[in-house]
């Protein structure tokens, strides 16, 4: 029985990441289109973020993810590089949940 | 070859190495718990490769929620992946069978990290692919014999993440249009989180791109 969940899912996801790529290609967009698709990217990193902090099943969690993520916000506005703002995330989520 | 444009992504993607292999080795365990075998685990991690719905869809399988529930979850966190696919439809080079191959290599963090310039790049999306992908087989391999290697959640793996994509988003906001198309589209995912079966809030978050319609 998993064996259709890994077959189904698998061809879903395989059309869903193609679908750009493969229908839309290089060809040029309308004007229009390509100004929706110009902040798809801040739309989808918004969306992400959100989910990913706060996201339970079907509640929204607060937790030490969400203090982890605050004090990666704080090092990304003293512009520290990526590496950094993941490990300052990190570590204060892992501490908290120490204690 | 496109050679050292890869490595150039594969540099971006190291800090990212560990997750895959820890998050994979997770999903390794609870996959073999949830009765899918060894080398189902594998070949989901294989050909979905993208974590947060195989997650779904073994935990529904192990909690005895049948197939049919298993694949509709999956497909519904998965369905992200329209909209991302379609924002960096235009930098995949070469043959429509090239393409379809490797725009597998999109995952979040690829497709995310390919952007930090503020417009995509294709070296740094296959070089952060090729990196991540055989860190989650593999992981997920070594899940199904060893078990879990270190619970990722110990060490703030879990937090990591969003701060990145955060970081990632900063650069954006710097313009107007941007900032008002990701404020709206938090907005949703925070209006539905609550209510919508997972995977459903980022999708309609995806609608705030129809801002970039107005001038």
């Amino acid at each position: 029985m998993s064996w259709i969940v890994v077959a189904v899912v698998g061809a879903m996801t395989i059309l869903f990441k193609a679908s750009g790529p493969v229908l839309l290609g290089r060809r040029e967009l309308p004007p229009r289109v390509a100004s929706v698709v110009e902040v798809l990217a801040p739309a989808m990193l918004a969306a992400l973020v959100v989910t990913q902090t706060l996201g339970g099943d079907r509640e929204l969690v607060f937790d030490e993810r969400l203090l982890g993520v605050a004090a990666g916000g704080i090092a990304i506005w003293l512009r520290a590089p990526l590496i950094v703002v993941m490990v300052v995330a990190a570590a204060t989520a892992a501490l908290i949940r120490l204690f | 070859m496109e050679t050292s444009r890869f490595r150039d992504g594969v540099r971006a993607g190291l800090p990212l190495a560990l997750a895959p292999l820890l998050f994979g080795a997770s999903f390794g365990l609870l996959a073999v718990d949830a009765g899918m075998g060894w080398a189902g685990a594998i070949a989901m991690s294989a050909t979905t490769f993208a974590g947060s719905a195989q997650f779904a869809a073994a935990s529904i399988l192990n909690d005895g929620g049948g197939a049919a529930a298993a694949i509709v979850a999956a497909i519904l966190l998965n369905a992200r992946y329209v909209p991302q696919s379609l924002a960096v439809a235009s930098i995949f080079p070469g043959s429509r069978r090239r393409r379809l191959l490797e725009s597998q290599l999109i995952v979040d963090e690829s497709w995310a990290l390919s952007g930090r310039s503020g417009r995509f790049d294709y070296g740094i999306l296959a070089g952060v692919g090729l990196l991540l992908y055989p860190l989650w087989v593999g992981g997920t391999a070594l899940g199904t014999i060893v078990g879990d290697l270190l619970d990722p959640e110990a060490i703030g793996l879990d937090a990591a993440f969003p701060a990145l994509f955060l970081a990632l988003l900063a650069p954006y906001l710097r313009t107007r249009k941007a900032r008002v198309t990701a404020l709206v589209a938090g907005a949703i995912t925070l209006a539905l989180l609550p209510f919508a079966p997972p995977g459903v809030p980022i999708v309609a978050a995806s609608l705030a791109a129809l801002i970039g319609l107005r001038r």
